[in-house]
């Protein structure tokens, strides 16, 4: 299991899933809906997480500590009891630029080599 | 909706306990969101194989944490994962062992198609319940039978094998043309034989065995057409069979047709072939045997002379099997299963004392709020990880120990000598396995987990609860009654063996060379020429230095059982039912002195008895005493192998067909005294030479005498008479040694029980100990306390022990030639020996417990 404690670049590369989990947190603190909601739209509906993978990656990431579950809840008036939010922790925004930067190399190392067109 | 949630449950339930809410809200919400009915049904596919793959998904996550968990407690008591794994291999290797040997011996179906149809023909005389038909009988059956698809014939024959470097002695099956068509085998190459082949003057063919195949051509494909010489014959091979084809035994190295001629089916009192048949489909072998009686009948009418009392009996392939090769097999199944008791008992003894050193950790896991579902979930692992390793140290003893057990096999079965390692075997300790833990480990674990918690801090380690002791205690018992029940079981066998081992074979074994130099035929068709090569041999052997003497003799006793003749006396005909025979042996002269058989009065065959002289016999005691009770016998006649002989000797009686059965009268014959072209089969070719020390060094010089005298003669079957009268115990000394190693084991695994509850125990009453030496107890008294309750679980154990050993001895009684199931020497010694080893293990704990210092213990309460 890893903990805080190991490096970011310990748990790259990272799943999909996982990535688009923590961009999406990265934002602000969600509930599970919203962040299929966010991955989605994010995504041009690309990326449509079910439920089951959903909580799977979450479950994985709170043992990680990437990310963790907040006390903090919305106004009573927009809250659904049933649901619980969720918070990224500083080591989640370490891992997560940690992917974001190994992806932009590979873009870059792409681009290099002609197979990715310049955009201006 | 309902459907979602119960689609939920294939989640592990802490899993659904933490997210099923929140995932039943969000499957609401993509319900509403999916337009019409197929929006809604795509929905409900999609997300019931998301939920089968997430689920599975889950629980693979949760066993891999847990096993990774289990591992590493595992790790950190190195002792106890060593001992429970090798509990486990030896418990489970050896029935996974025993078991594919009992298997492939007992219940396997042999290799061919519809074996279950095949079927041995026998004839049935009065005092031979299984006898060789004769070409005859075998003919007018197969005419007249409607109960088979086809009705097959074979015997064995070994012939010479010249051509192929040194002349070979092989042993060869004699077959009629439809044998390989009814047993249902095609050959590797080539073809096998058709009736063509079969009819006599037809080309002479000859079919290999794959092994002799791989030995003499080097697996060689081009060896189709080519001519190999058999007993001066050359014969064309036309086909190789398969590796696992071996019929009718595994010595067969190959096959030829019998060409029976019109005069081959004139004798009908001579019996030597077996008939083998393929039942039609829906006839049993029953009905089969129904008809062959009626066809016996009729052919005691038609020939009321040569059938008189003869009838025809059909049986399975495996009934040939004898009921000792059963029993035996029976009884190491029996010791693998007792061998199994034992490891499991002390597996469940180890897991129960882990789970109780363990309670105070798992309680506190329990009150610092651990799942109990969790830690049972973790204490399973720890079981499966050890099954497994078990497991597969089962299967590789099993895999090692199967060439050991080769020699259980009986010879004469068509199959392997190695019981192959299969999915059979490896299904049977996986089910084995399974169920050792889930027996033996589920129990502790539960136990563990219900007692774990406030209740468990409080009590915890100190007494393991009342119940677990008992439990522990019984375990024990049933260890020392189960070790027992082995040691008494093959102190019997072991005994038995002893027993037969010293019987008198009636000849002396020690320092005599034999060997086999197969004549073939028509070279040495006469009698003239036979005696040239015995005279031009035997001068030559017994120049050599070290030699007292040499003979030839027709066969030596115990390689050769047959050959048995009625005795007719006074001209009336004996018939065999009376036991009225004897076995007929024709010697040289100094056969009696090489083999130091007593010549007890008269004497022995001399040159001087010629064809031309009076037929002689010399005749061994017991014939003489049956026939002339209360006078000489020499000097008397009787009508033996078609002459009227003389007695001119007698000499002490021989276990020709072996130790433990009882032989027929002997009377030896002048190998001079036989009609040219007559009793081929009992010339005279087994060579014994007696040195006055270990006669092997004499072998380099005997074959070049031999290869001087004639190149083309084979030696062949070149042993000791030691060997020979030592293989007549030898499948009784495997199996004894099978049972003692598994006594052996068993009796050592109960002693090591009896240490680890004793060891537990102690280390549970130290405080008690303590208390005691503070309130004055002598260290003596403390010592014969720990001892006292030892020897007492031993005494508890062996008080069922003896009455189940002398059960198992019952069993075995007719393995113990004559000893009685209720011995006592093997009693007295086994129940002291059990003894003994419980009470060695109850040594250790007790000098540990007279140690235990009452400051310490004081201080610490």
């Amino acid at each position: 299991m890893t903990y805080m404690t190991d490096s970011p670049e310990s748990l790259l590369p990272l799943q999909p899933t996982t990535f688009h989990i923590l961009l999406s947190l990265a934002e602000e603190d969600r509930h599970g809906y919203a962040i299929i909601l966010d991955v989605a739209s994010r995504t041009n509906g690309e990326i449509k997480l079910s439920a089951g993978t959903l909580y799977r990656s979450i479950q994985r990431m709170l043992e990680l500590s990437l990310i963790t579950e907040t006390k903090t809840r919305p106004a009573p008036e927009m809250d659904d009891e049933r649901r619980r939010y969720y918070r990224i922790t500083p080591f989640g925004t370490a891992v997560a630029k940690a992917e974001a930067g190994r992806l932009a190399s590979l873009v870059k190392m792409a681009r290099s080599c002609g197979v990715v067109p310049r955009t201006t | 909706m309902n459907f979602y949630r119960a689609l939920l449950h294939l989640y592990p339930s802490s899993y659904r306990a933490e997210y099923g809410e929140e995932m039943s809200g969000i499957f609401v919400q993509e319900l509403g969101n999916s337009a019409g009915l197929v929006g809604r049904c795509e929905l409900w596919v999609a997300t019931f194989f998301e939920v089968l793959s997430n689920a599975t998904a889950v629980h693979w996550q949760i066993a891999r944490r847990d096993l990774r968990y289990s591992l590493r407690s595992l790790l950190r008591s190195p002792g106890f994962t060593i001992t429970a794994i090798l509990l486990v291999t030896i418990g489970i290797g050896a029935n996974a062992a025993i078991f594919t040997l009992a298997d492939f011996v007992l219940v396997r179906p042999l290799p061919f198609p519809q074996p279950d149809r095949l079927v041995k023909l026998w004839e049935k005389h009065p005092g031979y319940s299984m006898m060789e038909l004769s070409p005859p009988n075998y003919r007018d059956i197969n005419a007249a039978a409607t109960s088979f698809t086809s009705l097959a014939a074979y015997t064995d024959m070994p012939m010479n094998l010249v051509g192929q470097g040194e002349p070979l002695r092989v042993e060869g099956g004699i077959v009629t043309g439809n044998l390989f068509s009814t047993l249902g085998r095609s050959p590797l190459l080539g073809r096998y034989f058709t009736e063509r082949d079969d009819q006599a003057g037809a080309p002479l063919t000859v079919i290999l065995s794959y092994a002799f195949w791989q030995t003499v051509f080097g697996g060689d494909a081009s060896v189709l057409g080519k001519s190999i010489i058999l007993n001066d014959a050359a014969y064309t091979v036309i086909g190789v069979m398969p590796p696992d084809f071996q019929f009718p035994t595994r010595e067969i190295q190959f096959w030829k047709t019998f060409q029976f001629r019109e005069e081959d089916y004139k004798e009908r009192d001579n019996n030597y072939i077996i008939g083998i048949g393929r039942l039609r489909p829906g006839v049993s072998i029953a009905q089969a045997r129904t008809e062959l009686e009626v066809i016996a009948r009729r052919l005691q009418q038609q020939y009321p002379k040569e059938n008189e009392n003869v009838g025809v009996t059909v049986l399975g392939m495996r009934d040939e099997l004898s009921k000792q090769s059963r029993l035996l097999l029976f009884a190491l199944v029996g010791a693998a299963l007792c061998l199994l008791v034992i490891a499991c008992a002390n597996l469940a003894n180890l897991l129960l004392v882990r789970a109780i050193a363990r309670q105070k950790e798992l309680s506190i896991r329990v009150s610092l709020g651990a799942n109990r579902r969790t830690i049972l979930r973790q204490l399973l692992s720890e079981s499966l990880i050890l099954g497994v390793a078990g497991g597969l140290g089962a299967i590789a003893v099993a895999a090692a120990a199967l060439p050991l057990l080769a020699r259980l096999v009986p010879t004469a079965l068509p199959m392997q000598e190695v019981p192959p390692v299969d999915v059979r075997m490896l299904l049977f300790a996986l089910v084995l396995t399974a169920i050792t833990f889930v027996g033996f480990g589920m129990v502790p674990a539960i136990r563990a987990c219900r007692n774990a918690g406030i209740s468990g801090l409080r009590e915890g380690v100190r007494t393991g609860g009342t119940g677990s002791h008992r439990l522990r205690s019984v375990l024990v018992i049933a260890e020392v009654a189960v070790s027992l029940v082995l040691l008494v079981s093959s102190g019997l066998l072991i005994r038995a063996m002893w027993k037969v081992q010293a019987i008198d074979p009636g000849f002396r074994s020690e320092n005599v060379l034999t060997l086999r130099t197969s004549m073939p035929m028509p070279k040495y068709e006469r009698t003239k020429v036979r005696e040239q090569l015995y005279n031009k041999v035997l001068t030559d052997v017994r120049q050599l230095p070290g030699v007292t003497d040499a003979a030839y003799a027709s066969a030596m006793p115990m390689v050769w059982r047959g050959g048995i003749w009625p005795v007719i006396i006074g001209g009336r005909s004996q018939n065999r039912a009376e036991g009225n025979t004897a076995s007929l042996r024709f010697v040289t002269p100094g056969f009696f002195a090489t083999l130091g058989i007593p010549l007890k009065a008269g004497r022995d065959v001399s040159e001087n008895d010629t064809a031309d002289t009076q037929h002689v016999a010399v005749v061994s005691e017991s014939l003489a005493r049956k026939y002339w009770p209360d006078e000489s016998p020499i000097g008397r006649h009787f009508e033996f192998g078609f002459h009227d002989r003389e007695v001119i000797g007698v000499v002490g009686d021989v276990r020709v067909r072996g130790l433990e059965r009882t032989s027929e009268p002997q009377v030896y014959l002048s190998y001079k005294q036989v009609q040219d072209g007559w009793l081929i089969g009992y010339n005279p070719k087994d060579l014994a030479i007696h040195a006055s020390r270990s006669p092997e060094y004499l072998l380099p010089e005997v074959r070049r005498i031999i290869a001087a005298a004639d190149p083309q003669l084979p030696i062949s079957d070149v042993r000791m008479l030691e060997e020979i009268v030592a293989g007549e115990t030898q499948s009784r000394a495997v199996q004894t040694r099978v049972l003692m190693t598994f006594t052996a084991l068993a009796v050592l695994l109960a002693g090591l029980g009896i240490y680890g509850l004793l060891s537990f125990t102690v280390s549970l009453r130290q405080p008690e100990f303590g208390i005691r030496m503070a309130l004055g107890a002598r260290q003596g008294d403390i010592f014969k306390m720990v001892l006292t309750s030892g020897a007492a679980l031993a005494v508890a154990g062996l008080v069922p022990g003896l009455a189940l050993a002398y059960a198992a001895g019952r069993w075995l009684e007719s393995l113990l030639a004559g000893l009685k199931p209720a011995d006592g020497l093997t009693f007295i010694v086994a129940t002291l020996l059990c003894f003994t080893a419980t009470l060695a293990g109850t040594l250790v704990p007790a000098l540990r417990a007279i140690r235990t210092d009452p400051t310490s213990v004081m201080r610490a309460e």
